[in-house]
């Protein structure tokens, strides 16, 4: 087996709700979920909206805390990309300044280096030298989402979680963001967790898929071959109701 | 783009207004203390206020006491801004019971009414010295840009960016200052500027009640008090020095209203 960047054991996670009289409900929501994803991979989830997806993105980076089971990362920082970009992108800063950030908190004291760096990084992901002086607001979905891969690149990350990054565009943009995240993969090894409801995206894109439906796992395999021959009834549906659109 | 008129309008006036402030420290008609006419002169061409009961020009008397208004008014609303915005960042940030203990301070300093907490603190301190009117009055600004600031902060926190920023390494402070703070100016910006108001009012209002500035340097609080005895045999020593106030007031007003309408555009 190759090198592990992440490897997740039993791991259930959910939200603690506070009642109207103060008593605490916690609701679970992903049970005993394993699964591990090897360095240069990218790691498919797929599954309906509300089947956890979100949850076990956010539990894996730390950002709640697991109630069972445990999260071992072997990589540094793991950075997350978000569904829609412009939220995640500070709206006080410009381009240049959302993408120096990273830098400044690994330490490049330098701005002529950090500048460097960035410039380096934008052209990288193919965003335009004019785009980094302009606010996030001002750019389309597309260039929003290659400042979100940029920003992400620039934390020199061993993981990164994407969080259906390409529902909010349209096809073309899609496709270009597609093919820069498997560039991304090919030329500096990063892993990827790449969640989608769209299993065309999945297709396209995923090394393995894991599937999730009510929290669980309830299929995992090589992409080709579990679109193949998938196992499970869900799953089954699933790829038939894609069939369909 | 379309003008923000209300911005333009009242950065002109605060303008007109600063200018004389600065020009006060360096040149005014008359020596502000000194006795330049006969009591009480109506306005004229030497004397465009007039003069006070003293015989002092009141048109040199406003320029310099704007500047010590302008000034208290200016350091009070820092006090209370930095205080207050620093715990309602804090208490929106961590919630819990720091939020908890933070804001019923808050509501206690708030059940007082402000004008007279600032008094009991200063009766406390002790009028003599402009700092603590500063500290007293800054005290009772405290509450309304905690409450201000814990509101747009807890709305920001939840954002996406902040969880970036923190999954790159950024520390809560960091987080707090250089990522959410620059996103809560367009709310806190307003209330500094309505803060700063309640502020010169408060200060003319201590000023008139005989506890504020000190005599020798004049505040147009301290002048207003003075010319109410002379309201009917004097009136443009209360006119005068009124309308400055109101400008004053007025164009930090117009600045935080245009502060408010420039975002809205977006």
């Amino acid at each position: 087996m190759s090198e592990l960047v992440l490897n997740v054991k039993d791991l259930s996670a959910g939200y603690t709700t506070h009642g109207l009289f103060g008593r605490k409900t916690y609701k679970e929501v992903i049970k005993d979920v394993s699964f591990s994803i090897a360095k240069g991979e990218i790691l498919g989830l797929v599954g309906g909206s509300g089947t956890g997806k979100t949850t076990l993105a956010k539990a894996v980076l730390g950002l709640i805390k697991p109630e069972k089971g445990v999260v071992e990362s072997f990589t540094k920082k793991p950075q997350m990309i978000f569904q829609d970009p412009l939220s995640s992108l500070n709206p006080a800063f410009t381009i240049q300044r959302v993408l120096e950030e990273p830098l400044i908190l690994r330490g490049i004291a330098s701005k002529t280096e950090r500048e460097e760096r960035v410039r380096e990084t934008a052209g990288k992901v193919r965003l335009g030298e004019s785009s980094l002086r302009s606010r996030p607001s001002e750019l389309s979905g597309g260039q929003r989402q290659r400042v979100s891969i940029a920003s992400a690149l620039l934390c020199d990350p061993g993981l990164i979680v994407a969080d259906e990054p390409v529902s909010a565009l349209d096809v073309t943009i899609e496709a270009e963001i597609l093919e820069l995240i498997s560039e991304l993969r090919r030329d500096t090894g990063i892993s990827f967790l790449f969640i989608s409801h769209d299993l065309n995206v999945i297709y396209k894109i995923c090394d393995r898929v894991i599937v999730m439906n009510n929290g669980m796992i309830i299929e995992e395999g090589e992409t080709r071959k579990l679109f193949r021959s998938p196992e499970n009834r869900y799953t089954k549906a699933l790829l038939s109701a894609a069939l369909e659109t | 783009m379309k003008r923000n008129k209300t911005l333009i309008a009242g950065t002109i006036l605060f303008s007109v207004l600063l200018a004389a402030i600065v020009v006060s420290w360096l040149w005014t008609p008359y020596d502000p203390e000194a006795f330049a006419g006969s009591s009480l002169e109506p306005p004229s061409a030497s004397h465009i206020f007039g003069t006070d009961n003293f015989g002092r020009d009141i048109f040199s008397r406003v320029m310099k006491g704007a500047g010590t208004t302008l000034t208290v008014g200016l350091m009070t609303v820092s006090v209370g801004a930095v205080v207050g915005v620093s715990a309602g960042a804090l208490t929106a940030y961590y919630g819990g019971a720091l939020d908890e203990l933070l804001m019923r301070l808050n509501d206690a300093i708030t059940a007082f009414p402000s004008i007279l907490l600032a008094l009991v603190i200063i009766s406390v301190l002790g009028p003599e010295k402009t700092s603590n009117l500063v500290i007293s009055l800054g005290i009772a600004f405290i509450p309304s840009f905690a409450r201000v600031s814990r509101t747009a902060f807890s709305r920001e926190k939840t954002q996406n960016y902040v969880i970036s920023a923190r999954l790159m390494g950024a520390g809560d402070v960091r987080i707090l200052a250089v990522h959410i703070l620059p996103n809560t100016l367009q709310v806190l910006l307003p209330a500094v500027t309505i803060g700063f108001n309640n502020a010169v009012l408060a200060e003319a209002s201590m000023s008139y009640l005989g506890i504020g500035v000190s005599p020798v340097d004049p505040s147009l609080g301290f002048m207003l008090k003075a010319s109410q005895s002379y309201l009917f045999t004097a009136p443009w020593y209360a006119v005068f020095t009124g309308l400055a106030i109101v400008l004053m007031v007025f164009s930090v007003g117009l600045i935080g209203d245009g502060i408010k309408k420039s975002g809205r555009s977006e």
